[in-house]
């Protein structure tokens, strides 16, 4: 029973992060919307807690001990974030971001702005988060280029006939390595090399991969990736863009102010050295510290036995689903647990998904409902909103069993 | 469970599953709006045929959850045959019930009476998140009401 495994493996690990404990003593307690923002280990909350204590000081402007020792930490979370990525500069290459949605906007503007001219092709697919797709639209209406949009089929894997054709056009290629929506594993590698033969550079969305599979940039083919640090265990509010240092080299500078400058004068300025460049303002140091503390945590429970888990507990979500449910619910995306990362979008027939998220609610199970921030894709399915669960390390069969209990319990009160 | 209940009850799920005055309507003196929950991706149309300062009919179409699609279904009851100043009292009322609307007095309790079959909605003030599903279609109607009053 891969169910018992599941619990045997991670029961321990449910005990570091303390907010199951603190709400399960007072209510039941099935969070499945990791997708949205993961919860976090006490090592992550008590490191971000030890450096305001003990470490804090801006970075990079005092010679005093403190400022250093602040500034080493932040640069440590950089190195860290880009070897975890499989970065070969990780002391170039990362640019700490608000987050992912940061990320894009700024290779947009700072990429789309060298690159593109009104006659420009800009290929993305219709799976795509709003966050890589209105950063180019907004770019979009100040020079005139053209945007396409690669398909998805009812399995919801992407439809690439005519792929050599479109990069033929293309000057970037943007792509999410996992749908938010659908949970589809686009094969970004094949579509790097395919870009490269046509000279596209491609950006990656890695928002939703990034904290469920081991990833390196150099297998995956991309040129820039986008990541954020709250769906992997880390503070909300820092994330980041990892570009090949030539493509940061090449960049304009999006967001202007202090410590992204080599110099400024009354007529003009000199923009600093990458990736400090794109760093203006004080930037989220305690956030960097959580996050470098919650790399720790994933490299030691380690990233493949994760997509393991994720692939079990999806595996185990679908077969209860269609077997208690069977076709009073439809699960959107691929239907081959190997095509798909731990991302579930649903319908349950007749139930509008915000009335399952409420009702599941009153059990205890937090589900996402809505349109996920991908308008076109709910479009393409034909549908306005979706109900949506999620795994990841600490969730168990327990969950899945508490959703699909839940799930029947819905579809009795408005059919019943 | 009970809160549960409240906000589903009997009356709520009958106009959930068979909306009242569904449909479209045309003509020199109809005046439409649409309506989004950018949220949850709830859209409405109403549609609201006005003479003489009376709502003469009143149509709605869209897509929702049953909070959304039960009380447009609801509004589309309240106010079809009201007096524009009607209308504005109605919305006031239903908008005091579910607490959106605040005065700076002691609010005035609803009187359920007055407010008839809408009272069933009343559970939603527990679940602040249903808020906006529930006033989507009365805030797309006045709207669509004021584009009335412009025009004339």
């Amino acid at each position: 029973m891969a169910g018992v495994e599941i619990t045997e493996q991670l029961s321990e690990l449910r005990k570091d992060f303390p907010i199951f404990a603190d709400i399960e003593a007072t209510r039941p307690f099935y969070y499945l919307d990791s997708a949205a923002s993961s919860q976090r280990p006490a090592v992550v909350i008590d490191t971000m807690n030890r450096y305001y204590r003990h470490s804090h000081a801006n970075v990079h402007r005092g010679v005093y001990g403190l400022a250093e020792e602040a500034t080493g930490i932040y640069e440590a979370a950089r190195r860290h974030l880009g070897r975890f990525i499989g970065a070969s500069d990780p002391v170039h290459e990362i640019v700490f971001t608000k987050n992912a949605t940061e990320a894009l906007n700024l290779v947009v503007q700072g990429l789309g702005r060298v690159l593109l001219t009104a006659d420009s092709h800009v290929l993305l697919t219709e799976m795509e988060h709003h966050a890589n797709l209105v950063p180019w639209m907004i770019l979009q209406e100040q020079l005139g280029f053209t945007i396409e949009y690669l398909p998805f089929d009812a399995e919801g894997l992407l439809v690439l006939d005519d792929l050599d054709a479109r990069l033929e056009r293309a000057s970037i290629l943007g792509v999410t390595l996992m749908s938010n929506v659908l949970g589809t594993l686009n094969p970004v590698a094949m579509l790097s090399e395919r870009a490269h033969a046509h000279g596209v550079v491609v950006v990656g969305d890695g928002a939703q991969f990034v904290p469920h599979f081991a990833t390196d940039v150099r297998e995956l083919g991309v040129d820039c990736l986008a990541i954020t640090g709250h769906k992997m265990l880390a503070p909300t509010g820092i994330g980041a863009l990892w570009a090949k240092a030539e493509i940061l080299e090449q960049m304009l500078p999006f967001l202007g102010g202090g410590e992204m400058i080599s110099d400024v004068r009354l007529d003009g300025f000199t923009a600093g050295e990458i990736p400090h460049k794109f760093e203006a303002g004080t930037p989220p140091i305690a956030e960097a510290a959580g996050w470098d503390a919650a790399l720790d945590y994933l490299e030691m429970v380690g990233m493949d036995a994760i997509s393991r888990h994720d692939r079990q507990l999806t595996t185990y979500a679908m077969r209860q689903m269609r077997e208690r449910l069977d076709d009073r619910i439809k699960i959107f995306g691929p239907q081959d647990v190997t095509k798909r990362g731990g991302v579930l979008s649903f319908e349950l027939a007749d139930v509008h998904p915000h009335d399952v998220a409420q009702v599941l609610d009153q059990h205890g199970v937090c589900v996402r409902a809505g349109h996920h921030c991908a308008k076109p894709l709910m479009r393409e399915l034909g549908v306005g909103a979706t109900a949506r669960a999620s795994f990841y390390l600490y969730n168990d069969e327990h969950d899945v069993d508490a959703l699909v209990d839940a799930l029947l319990d819905a579809y009795q009160l408005f059919h019943g | 469970m009970n809160d549960l209940d409240d906000l589903y009850r009997e009356i709520i799920l009958d106009h959930y599953k068979n909306p009242r005055n569904q449909g479209v309507l045309e003509g020199p003196t109809v005046h439409a709006e649409e309506g989004f929950n950018p949220l949850c991706g709830d859209e409405v149309k109403v549609y609201v045929q006005v003479e003489d300062g009376v709502v003469h009919d009143i149509k709605i179409t869209g897509q929702g959850c049953s909070i959304s699609r039960s009380s447009a279904s609801l509004m589309s009851q309240a106010v079809k045959g009201q007096s524009l100043d009607e209308v504005k009292a109605t919305v006031s009322r239903f908008k005091r019930m579910i607490a959106v609307e605040e005065t700076e007095d002691e609010p005035e309790p609803v009187d359920l009476r007055v407010i008839g079959e809408l009272a069933a909605l009343q559970g939603v003030v527990k679940f602040p998140v249903r808020i906006k599903c529930a006033t989507l279609a009365w805030n797309t109607l006045m709207l669509a009401l004021d584009e009335e009053s412009h025009s004339v």
